[in-house]
């Protein structure tokens, strides 16, 4: 891909120090490392090894655990809520409890789920690897890193427990009412929630430089940032991102904070609450929203990233096909993270702020449609033609495809200002957002946890408890979601505790919600099977082979499998192309892995990269 | 062959159910027919792509099934293909925003010939004002609202003196005459929604916000909050009616004034203000 590489590469070939251009062809020479091998930290306990441990591979499981165990109350949350809108005869909620659950199910999936899954365990677990790294740049740090998510997690958890129970302001936690009296959590609540937020990102902030630097200075020989896995660009972008959106979270938490503990006025007017005249005034709520969405808006591009890049390569390995047009997935991988901060208003259409933002917004949100529909086509084409083998991590990956398009497709509907208005704050907004930002990277992670569980325990998962999970969770989800968008156009409007002696919602109405409902119970049962497959196999588990997909990229290549502490043995990889050479003409297997020397592949007509 | 057949079943089977299936929009009574025109303009550009996608990787997955003896095409990119792709998207795209910019525009520019109707949220409910025989709404402040100023009117502007307060879940709106709701709230966010009108916005303390629309059809609808506001956030509803002028009037007589209703309170010296303001 870089041509500007091989360049450089004839220019420095003379003082390149390269151990092995004196044994093998000079076709096979790498730059000189420009670093000296990292000095690692060495655990000498079982303390330091499995708890308090810096090694990138543990730190990413412990991080994976632990997330997947908060997602798991999540989705309790969400049964709860759901029997509650199906059968609100039961009587099992009161309106408080289901606006806790509302707010814990949603804060707890975008951020305490998918942010720290995807970038705390798929993070710490491939970027070493993928890049041919020992470990991260800094393994102390990243190892507080852990801890303060634990820390965050556990200060959330705390708030079911204390007086007036966790806050129910919503996961958007908009002041006012997140902290005045008419709003459950209000005192204490929302305290720990914001807290709890402050210590995530906090901690969040040690991973993510730890990924971003250990990306662009500990890549190995050879590897340069055009052979990059698009897991890792992925990744690495939305490290980037979060980078930037967090600290607008982070001050208005502690904004808020200080309103709801000092009597500030940040985001507080003049105003009575439940007929009590406050003395907070000339504060603007408005603010927060811009604050929280500058956040929110690329926090839905911090998952949705790792997501595009890892998919991209499971969909190569597993179609035993060159990912199609790898460039431009990268750059549009890096356009779709620019854009993103340019588009946050678009959830404020109707939110009081001068509507006349909504022509720069709407136009922003669709131009970054361009290369989203860019990444959906190349990964489309990488199927064409492709040699496409139907394993479990191929066929989470057609159900993102699936989900992502139609997820992606309603927020067209959304972004475009007009038709907002009558869709926005329904049930249409919550069926466009679990689609594409709730289903769609969840199927990527399984299909990434079933392509990379060997790597971690050496065995695979099973293959028939995998297939009935992928169709329940595919079809069921789908099934869910997809009807939900009518409910919208109904004008079913989210966050109602009960609706349904409204005059214009007639019966029918009632009964696609109990569907939803049984179908959300189904789907949510399922995924005990996968939790089954994930702890059984890891001792009853077939034996996985070395490299048991073929694939290319260097995660694979370690000496022993799974890899041990410093990953590579005695030497680092050298890296001789990118990972997307499958089915190279003149090859005599149907993949190239990166640190395979030219000279041992002579017949095959690789394109350079 | 089973996964190709299910993507194509999905694929087929998202289309019935959006020809088919009982739910789809209230039917619309105001002048915003126009947004339901970009929805469906957006359905069926939006439609297309998904039908061609969700057809062209069953397709793949169908005709491209693993054979160990045979292989992949290798061909890592495609200039001409990927270009043209972008710019069909764009295409697409920019068809799909103009229709939504120009309707907006219209959304935001509130006719000059439009009365007001002053929306007033509360948790968790709804009040009205009217400006009266004036046409002004007078200015209101939260710290003058008390048990005989419930509204918050600052005594001292002569505006206030004829408005019309409806303490009431219930606003008479005239068919076929624009309407500006002026929107304002005294403690958090609300939003104004009628399903049928299909017009939104939120309420926000501290300051006024609006929309307006054209009643197209005489009718009881129902609002509702469309903005999370606290635990009474689903309970808070009430009923537009919208009607002709004759009965519009009818109901409109009924109304008090606020200088009415000051009168009728014990505290006289309020009174003795607004009178002063004249």
């Amino acid at each position: 891909m870089s041509d500007d590489y091989e360049h450089k590469l004839e220019a420095k070939s003379d003082y390149v120090a390269d151990a092995s251009s004196a044994s093998s062809p000079d076709v096979d020479s790498v730059p000189a490392a420009e670093l000296p091998d990292q000095e690692l930290y060495h655990s000498h306990s079982w303390w330091t090894t499995y708890v308090f441990s810096q090694d990138a591979k543990y730190i990413g499981i412990q991080y994976a655990l632990t997330a997947i165990g908060t997602g798991l109350l999540g989705l309790v949350l969400s049964w709860l809520m759901r029997i509650q809108l199906a059968f609100p005869g039961l009587g099992w909620l009161d309106p408080a409890s289901y606006y806790q659950f509302v707010t814990m199910h949603g804060m707890i999936m975008v951020v305490y789920l998918l942010t720290a899954l995807f970038l705390g365990g798929f993070g710490n677990l491939l970027i070493p690897l993928m890049c041919g790294a020992r470990d991260m740049a800094f393994p102390y740090v990243n190892m507080l890193s852990y801890w303060a998510f634990v820390v965050a997690v556990l200060v959330l958890l705390a708030s079911f427990f204390v007086p007036g129970g966790p806050t129910g302001a919503g996961w958007t936690l908009y002041p006012p009412q997140a902290i005045t009296a008419g709003t459950p959590g209000s005192d204490m609540g929302i305290i720990l929630m914001l807290v709890s937020l402050i210590l995530f990102v906090a901690g969040f902030t040690m991973g993510g430089l730890n990924y971003i630097i250990t990306v662009l200075q500990l890549r190995a020989r050879g590897m340069t940032l055009m052979r990059l896995p698009l897991t890792i660009w992925g990744i690495f972008t939305a490290t980037v991102l979060a980078m930037f959106a967090f600290p607008a979270l982070l001050v208005g938490c502690l904004m808020m904070t200080l309103d709801s503990l000092l009597g500030t006025s940040f985001f507080m007017p003049a105003m009575v609450s439940l007929g009590e005249k406050l003395t907070h005034e000339g504060g603007s709520p408005i603010l927060f929203q811009h604050l929280f969405w500058f956040f929110g808006h690329p926090e839905v591009y911090i998952v949705a990233l790792p997501a595009f890049g890892i998919v991209s390569d499971l969909l190569s390995v597993h179609s035993r096909k060159t990912i199609f047009g790898y460039r431009m997935m990268v750059w549009a991988i890096v356009g779709i993270g620019a854009l993103s901060f340019f588009v946050w208003a678009h959830h404020m259409y109707v939110s009081g702020m001068n509507p006349w933002f909504g022509f720069f917004f709407a136009t922003t949100t669709l131009i970054i449609a361009v290369p989203t529909a860019i990444k959906v086509y190349n990964w489309i084409l990488t199927l064409w033609r492709g040699n496409i083998q139907l394993s479990l991590p191929m066929l989470f990956s057609l159900g993102f495809i699936v989900t992502f398009l139609n997820g992606g497709l309603t927020g067209l509907f959304l972004g475009n200002v007009t038709v907002d208005v009558p869709l926005s704050d329904t049930y249409f907004v919550v069926a466009h957002f679990h689609m594409v930002m709730g289903i769609a990277p969840i199927l990527v992670v399984f299909g990434a946890i079933y392509h990379w569980y060997p790597l971690v325990t050496g065995r695979m998962m099973n293959e028939t408890i995998g297939k009935v999970h992928f169709w329940i969770t595919f079809i069921g989800s789908y099934a869910i979601y997809f009807p939900m968008h009518y409910q919208g156009f109904v004008g079913v409007p989210r966050r109602y505790f009960e609706i349904y002696d409204s005059p214009y919602i007639d019966t029918s109405t009632l009964l696609l919600n109990k569907f939803i409902t049984i179908a959300v119970l189904i789907v949510g049962a399922a995924q005990l099977l996968f939790l089954y497959n994930l702890f059984a196999s890891a001792r009853l588990g077939k034996k996985s082979e070395k490299n048991p997909w073929k694939a290319n990229s260097l995660e694979w290549q370690t000496p022993q499998m799974p890899p041990e502490h410093g990953n590579w043995g005695k030497e680092t990889p050298k890296v001789y192309r990118w990972p997307y050479d499958f089915s190279v003409p003149g090859a005599k297997e149907d993949y190239i892995p990166q640190n395979q020397p030219p000279s041992e592949i002579v017949g095959a007509k690789v394109e350079k990269t | 062959m089973i996964v190709a057949l299910s993507i194509f079943l999905i694929t087929i089977g998202s289309i019935a159910f959006h020809f088919w299936s009982p739910w789809w929009w209230t039917e619309v009574a105001s002048n915003w027919g126009n947004m339901d025109d970009t929805i469906i303009l957006t359905f069926w550009i939006t439609g297309a792509v998904f039908v061609a996608i969700c057809f062209f990787v069953a397709y793949c997955v169908w005709k491209f099934g693993y054979d160990k003896n045979r292989r992949a095409e290798y061909k890592p990119e495609d200039k001409k293909l990927e270009s043209r792709l972008t710019w069909a998207t764009a295409i697409g795209v920019a068809a799909l925003l103009a229709p939504g910019l120009v309707v907006w525009n219209q959304y935001v520019s509130v006719p000059k010939d439009a009365y007001k109707v002053e929306v007033f949220a509360y948790q968790w409910g709804w009040k009205y004002r009217l400006p009266g025989e004036d046409g002004k709404l007078g200015k209101t402040d939260i710290r003058y609202i008390n048990d005989e100023n419930p509204f918050g009117l600052i005594l001292e502007d002569p505006n206030g003196k004829d408005d019309l307060l409806v303490d009431a879940q219930e606003l008479h709106v005239l068919k076929d005459r624009p309407v500006k709701f002026e929107l304002r709230t005294i403690d958090v966010l609300h939003n104004f929604y009628v399903p049928q009108f299909r017009g939104k916005m939120d309420m926000v303390p501290g300051i006024i916000t609006y929309y307006w629309l054209t009643p197209t059809r005489v009718g009881d609808f129902e609002v509702l909050c469309a903005e999370y506001c606290g635990s009474g956030h689903y309970a808070m509803r009430g009923r537009v009616i919208v009607e002709e002028e004759i009965d519009y009037r009818k109901w409109e007589a009924k109304q008090i004034t606020f200088e009415k209703m000051l009168a009728k309170s014990k505290k006289k010296d309020n009174l003795q203000l607004v009178k002063k303001g004249e």
